[in-house]
């Protein structure tokens, strides 16, 4: 019955779009021979799109509707409420993590650290946008101070890796609150915007600032990070790069759990619920949202480093806004304030475009599918997240919190 | 001088507008204080003065804070102005809906901890003591408030009457001098109403606050207040206790017309 009702409803959409689009599609003037060409076929494909797309919209809302009168299957609340399965599930992906270099080739090694890379980036602008509701757009200028903070201090000082590592994720936060002066009172799409400026003046920068960043040229032979101070093989050096990746995964995950389910990263989420009653409640707008920028930041320019140290080559192409855009895809995508949501997605981003080549020319066009079909389908993420509960009388013996860092964030 | 709030002279413009008109107000400490008038009149505009979301464009506000320091929150930001001692509520509720009862009440604690990012990743003792004293208090004030039930529940799926208790009790948490409400008792049924009632004296005698409360339910207000202020037109029309303000002709008039 209701299938029928939808069918006519997209039926009778599919007969608008086509009289809409008629004088487009179909009529077709040929001023040099004064002919008119009826595109029949123009008219039919557009009634039958229209009415396919209506039609799943349709099944897609429906679904939805009954989807959020559900609870959320994926919450994972399931898994972290039963330990051995959640430690079995741990340990294998552990396991999976240390030995996946050596079991797989260099090239699929590379495209993981790759991945996990983007993990942190997700993690990190989930700080701004997930958990502080401040859309940015131009998260990706932080990344590039990372990448041309280790570039250059190398290049000028001859600075290693591992002291560019903490220098490069400073001079990212202090990026980041430089960038959060001038927004602090915009909110939303203005804020988009401003972000996303900022994020194309500083590519701009680099690609015109000869003297300082060497143009759209950019930076070669910037060494691998080193070990000990031994220099490391090629192939060596993959995994080995690929370890601190990983490390850095974790840290991250680590230090982002703790602020989510810390007093600054409640405040956070009340800037993001509110940000007038946060304001009434006695949280310092202005520092919290600076704070939010610096912390965001500092992970992007972490992975800059590393992605610097990684590619041996950097140029200010590897910064256009796209970057932006797919970084803010898979925290939208993961779920805005959930752990695992982003680095579901972030694996997701990397690892199909790579396995999936035959689709390569669709790749945009899939992409923008997906989004909009998670829009209609699950706007809350992958995971959406749970709010952690609280028991009086014993924070520290609750028992979420002492199975350790990874059930807090399910 | 003793007084916890003093206002004079209190004047704010909406471009042509003028929502409030010279208005002088005090609030004596454990008092309550009603602010009554006909919609439109500049009640909650007076309230946003004061806690600093809209600066006015003259008069001075002054608040003592329970130290006996007498300081002047005319351009104050409204986090300063919290953690000086004035707590607030919204007539139209701005609770952080996606979190929980127990996290919105956690927030009001904020201005009085102080652990920073370095607090939150390390976690030291002092800042584990510190969270276990913003859960106990939180759920102390949940408690008084009736609202143990649904400590985990998110706050946007609490019903109306509810989620009304749940602002009182985030402004609570803010640990203030000075408690303003504004209307409470709006969309709750006369049982609710009830009940808010005697929550409010109970929250004045518990957490010993003066208490501002703007209201359009004249039982709830003729009941509970010591003074009433009333206004129209962004002025001060009449000032008394109940039965004073109840006899005024200029109130009177206001309320029933000419
Ligand atoms: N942000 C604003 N911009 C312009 N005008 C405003 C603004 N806020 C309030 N006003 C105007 O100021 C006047 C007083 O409004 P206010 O909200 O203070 O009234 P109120 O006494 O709280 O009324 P109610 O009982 O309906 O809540 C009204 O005329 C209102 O339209
Ligand atoms: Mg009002």
């Amino acid at each position: 019955m209701r299938i029928i009702n939808e069918i006519k409803k997209s039926f009778l959409v599919a007969l608008w779009f086509m009289f809409l689009t008629f004088p487009i599609m179909v009529i077709k003037v040929n001023p040099l021979e004064k002919l008119i060409v009826w595109r029949w076929h123009n008219l039919a494909m557009v009634g039958i799109a229209s009415f396919f797309i209506s039609f799943l919209l349709r099944c897609a809302g429906r679904w939805r509707k009954s989807a959020a009168r559900r609870p959320p299957a994926l919450t994972m609340k399931g898994l972290s409420n039963n330990p051995r399965a959640y430690y079995s599930a741990l340990a294998v992906i552990a396991l999976f993590s240390l030995v996946f270099p050596f079991i797989f080739s260099a090239y699929e090694t590379s495209i993981m650290t790759t991945a996990l890379m983007y993990v942190i980036l997700g993690l990190g602008l989930n700080i701004v946008v997930g958990l502080a509701g401040l859309l940015d757009l131009g998260y990706v200028a932080f990344y590039a101070v990372g990448a041309y903070s280790y570039a250059l201090l190398n290049y000028h000082f001859g600075l290693g890796f591992w002291v560019s590592l903490p220098i490069g994720a400073m001079l990212a936060a202090a990026f980041g609150i430089l960038l959060g002066f001038p927004v602090l009172r915009l909110r939303g799409d203005y804020l988009a915007i401003v972000t996303l400026g900022f994020g194309e003046i500083i590519r701009l920068i680099l690609e015109n600032w000869n003297d300082f960043s060497f143009g759209p040229s950019g930076i070669a032979n910037i060494p691998r990070p080193s070990l000990f101070g031994i220099n490391l093989s090629l192939a060596a050096s993959t995994i080995y790069v690929y370890f601190i990746a990983l490390l850095l995964v974790i840290f991250t995950i680590f230090v982002v759990n703790r602020l989510q389910d810390s007093r600054i990263g409640r405040a956070w989420i009340a800037l993001r619920e509110d940000e007038i009653a946060c304001q009434a409640m006695g949280i310092d707008k202005t520092r919290i949202k600076l704070a939010a920028f610096a912390m965001g930041a500092t992970w992007a320019g972490m992975v800059g480093v590393l992605f610097a140290a990684k590619t041996t080559f950097i140029n200010p192409a590897s910064f256009t806004f796209m970057e932006s855009a797919i970084i803010l895809s898979i925290v939208v995508l993961g779920g805005m304030g959930s752990i695992i949501g982003v680095v579901i997605a972030a694996l997701l981003f990397v690892l199909l475009p790579e396995y999936l080549r035959a689709f390569a020319d669709y790749r945009m066009l899939l992409f923008g599918a997906v989004m909009v079909l998670m829009m209609i389908v699950r706007p809350q993420g992958i995971i959406g997240k749970v709010r952690r509960t609280y028991v009086r009388g014993q924070v520290t013996g609750d028992k979420r919190q002492k199975n350790g860092i990874i059930t807090n964030l399910l | 001088m003793t007084a916890i709030l003093k206002v004079t002279g209190l004047s704010m413009n909406f471009g042509g507008l003028r929502a409030l008109d010279d208005v002088d107000l005090r609030v004596e400490p454990r008092e309550i204080v009603a602010l009554i008038g006909p919609n439109g009149a500049g009640k909650t505009t007076f309230f946003n003065c004061l806690t600093g979301i809209y600066p006015p464009v003259s008069g001075t506000i002054f608040m003592r804070a329970s130290s006996g320091k007498q300081s002047r929150l005319n351009g104050l930001p409204p986090n300063k102005i919290t953690a000086k001692g004035m707590a607030r509520t919204f007539q139209n509720i701005r609770l952080f809906p996606e979190m929980t009862v127990l996290e919105n009440v956690m927030i009001g604690c904020h201005c009085r901890t102080s652990a920073g990012i370095l607090g939150a990743v390390f976690r030291p003792r002092a800042v584990r003591a510190e969270e276990q004293r913003i859960v106990d208090s939180s759920y102390k004030i949940l408690t008084r408030l009736g609202l143990t039930d649904v400590v985990n529940d998110l706050a946007r799926n609490l019903p109306y009457g509810a989620q009304r208790r749940l602002e009182i009790a985030r402004a609570l948490a803010t640990e203030p001098a000075l408690l303003l409400l504004d209307e409470p008792a709006a969309g709750m049924n006369p049982r609710e109403t009830a009940e808010l009632n005697q929550l409010i004296g109970k929250i004045r005698d518990i957490y010993e606050v003066a208490i501002l409360l703007i209201e359009h339910d004249m039982k709830l207000v003729m009941s509970l207040s010591d003074r009433i202020y009333v206004m129209e037109y962004g002025r001060r029309i009449a000032v008394g206790t109940p039965v004073e303000v109840k006899k005024n002709p200029a109130v009177i008039k206001a309320y029933l017309g000419e």
